[in-house]
């Protein structure tokens, strides 16, 4: 979701150079081109790259052709395959849909597509207060992730340089161990006998233990714990790369520090604070696990929703449906507020 | 149902997947998907070495997750093991194949009791051969109740569908299957209406039992009251009758105290049966005929019941059963206390989408 020149990586002065050649007619015209020539004498490599360069596709542009390959394989197809299954209907049958096309006899398709399942979605108010509910907890704790990541990237990028690495690793380092055993741990931390219970009645700071497992809180704690990384990462490759001179500058014209980083880093670092609410709050709208293992019956999130039109109604079409409009839900808003940042950086710019 | 366990079942698959294409070539195998807390396992080790086919048993804990896994197509599972009102729809979507009987000899050992009755189902049996059978009652915990309330009537439904009652138990905590097939026949037979009701307006009337009862229950969950209900987190759990055993039989070993009861309420309760069946896409059904054979041994399937303490469809195996298997009328029940008892059949899809909202509204509250 974030930008290329969003994300950069720690090791710019290299790379900078490096892509350049990459690009360069000039590099394809050295060793690559060799190889190339040789591979020509083989006559399939001839038969193909012959074929390639027919159809206007040469080494640039087979490099660009990959990523593009790898979505429509990966992200396109199967969201087609959604949207098919979205306009059938439920049958009793293997699979439990209608087709879309059938051939009739006299060599014709017959197209059958059904907007019943759409229209259900508007009937019935809990898929609108699902979605509501989903934003809703996305965005707090997105909110939440913001608030507790900024400072850690902050500090992590304003470390001597020795540490970086160390506090990089402590940042990475929960992702060696797998996500379910890591939110089943907070089970044991949240319930009325955990960990966390045990520690506050110890040090007296309650009596009754509080009952945190099974509520909205236990996820939204289980959605920053889970998802912090996504927002500490891009903002540290942000902050890190700062010009910090900026801040001697304002220091030197008077300012206080505390009002040189609302009007110096804070702006400088919206790239980084935009790619990391992004990458925090879309997976969390659509979460599944964090909600059904820490939230309660009452949480309500589009994720279990789709799950039980899937597996109790067995309802593929509708739960196709209510995928789709998830993800126009996201999409939408995503696009119009690039839209709006690209005007505005060319307006500023 | 645990929803864990479908992520956990999928990677497990996932695994399995893989090597089975170049390892079938070599040796025999055969693909078992069944429900957790099923099974002695050293079964499966002695059928390994009698017939030098290599066992790969799955596990889940909800029909749901079974049937999606079916309609899908290309499970890559021999035998599977549906409920029976599943079974009956899976079979109406061409799911499975007819068994073979010429490769079924140990057929005969079968109870005529429960034969009778899958055939509603499965008409003439020809799909399927039964597992385990037992009943969706409650299991408490007779300490706890009794101190909080010494009259309380554990013989009848009003412990789980009386608001009045239940709500004494609301603070040592209550569990309830998550399978709104069994809950909502239980509540219309609890207020005298028809537990098979297909009709929407019937089933509209458990809502409000459910509604009056939601306060007072703490979790939804179908397999973690078995350590929930010996451990003493929860004092009171609606579910099925071997894992209430179980969990009794936990609470014994771990001789904490805790005296946990199954009860079959004298109202009825619902009878449900298990299934052995072979999908239509099975990869090895020589090897799963085989399979399910040896399971209808006498001596096999005994020792299978007398570990998970469910009662079985088999008639033969019964002079193996342990004498707390078959003299518990928990799980064997007399004659006239399996006349009290119910059975349902499966749900149109319609009338399933009206289940399945109920269901939500009433875990949900919305």
């Amino acid at each position: 979701m974030s930008k290329p020149e969003d994300s950069p990586s720690q090791g710019t002065p290299s790379q900078g150079p490096k892509v350049a050649y990459m690009s360069g007619r000039d590099a394809t015209a050295g060793g690559l081109a060799g190889v190339h020539q040789r591979l020509l004498l083989i006559p399939p490599y001839r038969l193909l790259a012959a074929l390639l360069r027919r159809i206007g596709l040469t080494g640039h542009g087979l490099v660009i052709a990959v990523p593009y390959l790898w979505l429509l394989a990966f992200f396109l197809a199967p969201f087609l395959i959604v949207l098919k299954i979205s306009f059938a209907e439920v049958i009793i049958a293997q699979p439990p849909y209608t087709p879309l096309f059938e051939f009739v006899e006299d060599g014709f398709i017959s197209i059958k597509a059904s907007l019943e399942n759409y229209l259900f979605l508007l009937e019935d108010s809990l898929y609108w207060k699902s979605y509501l509910s989903s934003l809703r907890i996305a965005l707090i704790s997105t909110a939440l992730a913001l608030l507790l990541g900024y400072p850690i990237a902050y500090a992590m990028a304003r470390a001597p340089k020795r540490w970086r690495f160390a506090l990089l690793m402590m940042v990475i380092l929960p992702f060696w161990t797998s996500f379910l055993i890591r939110v089943y741990a907070w089970i044991g931390i949240l319930k009325k006998e955990g960990l966390l219970n045990l520690a506050l009645i110890e040090l007296g700071l309650i009596s009754e233990p509080l009952t945190i497992l099974n509520t909205d809180i236990a996820v939204f704690i289980g959605i920053v714990y889970s998802y912090l990384p996504f927002m500490v990462l891009p903002l540290y490759a942000n902050l890190e790369k700062m010009d910090l001179s900026l801040l001697e500058a304002a220091a030197d014209l008077g300012c206080r520090p505390a009002k040189a980083f609302w009007v110096i880093t804070v702006p400088q670092s919206i790239p980084g604070i935009i790619a990391g609410c992004f990458l925090v709050f879309i997976p969390a709208v659509g979460e599944f696990v964090i909600p059904d293992l820490l939230g309660g019956s009452e949480t309500l999130m589009i994720g279990k929703t789709l799950w039980s039109e899937f597996f109790n109604n067995r309802d593929w079409p509708l739960s196709s449906a209510v995928a789709v409009v998830l993800l126009l839900v996201l999409v939408i808003p995503i696009v119009l507020f690039q839209r709006m940042q690209e005007r505005s950086a060319q307006a500023g710019g | 149902m645990n929803r864990l366990s479908l992520l956990a079942s999928a990677f497990a698959v996932a695994a399995l997947a893989l090597p089975s294409g170049a390892a079938q070539a070599q040796s025999k195998v055969v693909h078992v998907y069944n429900w957790s807390d099923y099974i002695d396992e050293t079964i499966l080790e002695d059928f390994e070495k009698e017939t030098g086919i290599k066992v790969v048993y799955d596990v889940y804990d909800s029909n749901d997750v079974l049937e999606t896994k079916l309609l899908t197509g290309n499970s890559g599972y021999d035998v599977v093991v549906p409920s029976g009102t599943f079974l009956a729809r899976q079979i109406q979507a061409g799911v499975y194949q007819k068994l073979d009987r010429s490769k079924l000899p140990n057929l005969p050992n079968m109870w005529g009791v429960v034969t009778d009755r899958t055939a509603k189902y499965d008409p003439g049996n020809a799909y399927s051969v039964n597992y385990m059978w037992g009943t969706t009652g409650f299991g408490y915990n007779e300490d706890m109740i009794l101190e909080r309330m010494p009259d309380a009537p554990v013989d009848s439904w009003r412990m789980i569908f009386d608001p009045d009652v239940v709500s004494k138990f609301a603070d040592c905590g209550v569990h309830v299957l998550d399978a709104s097939d069994e809950l909502i026949p239980a509540a219309l037979n609890y207020i005298g209406e028809d537990p098979d009701s297909q009709d929407p307006d019937v089933i509209r009337k458990a809502e409000d039992v459910l509604m009056a009862i939601r306060p007072h229950i703490l979790k939804f969950h179908s397999s973690e009251y078995v350590n929930a209900l010996p451990n003493g987190d929860i004092c009171l759990a609606l579910g099925w009758s071997g894992d209430v055993l179980q969990a009794r039989d936990r609470a014994a070993e771990a001789d904490n105290n805790i005296k946990i009861n199954y009860v079959v309420p004298k109202e009825g309760a619902l009878m449900w049966f298990d299934q052995m069946a072979i999908p239509k896409d099975a990869p090895h059904p020589e090897e799963a005929h085989i399979f399910v054979n040896y399971i209808m041994r006498p001596e096999v399937m005994a020792k299978a019941s007398n570990v998970v303490y469910y009662a079985n469809g088999n008639k033969a195996s019964q002079e193996f059963l342990n004498e707390d298997v078959i003299g518990d009328l928990a799980i064997y029940p007399t004659p006239e206390a399996v006349a009290s008892l119910y059975t349902t059949t499966p749900y149109a899809p319609r009338v399933q989408r009206v289940v399945t909202r109920l269901w939500t509204k009433v875990k949900s509250g919305q």
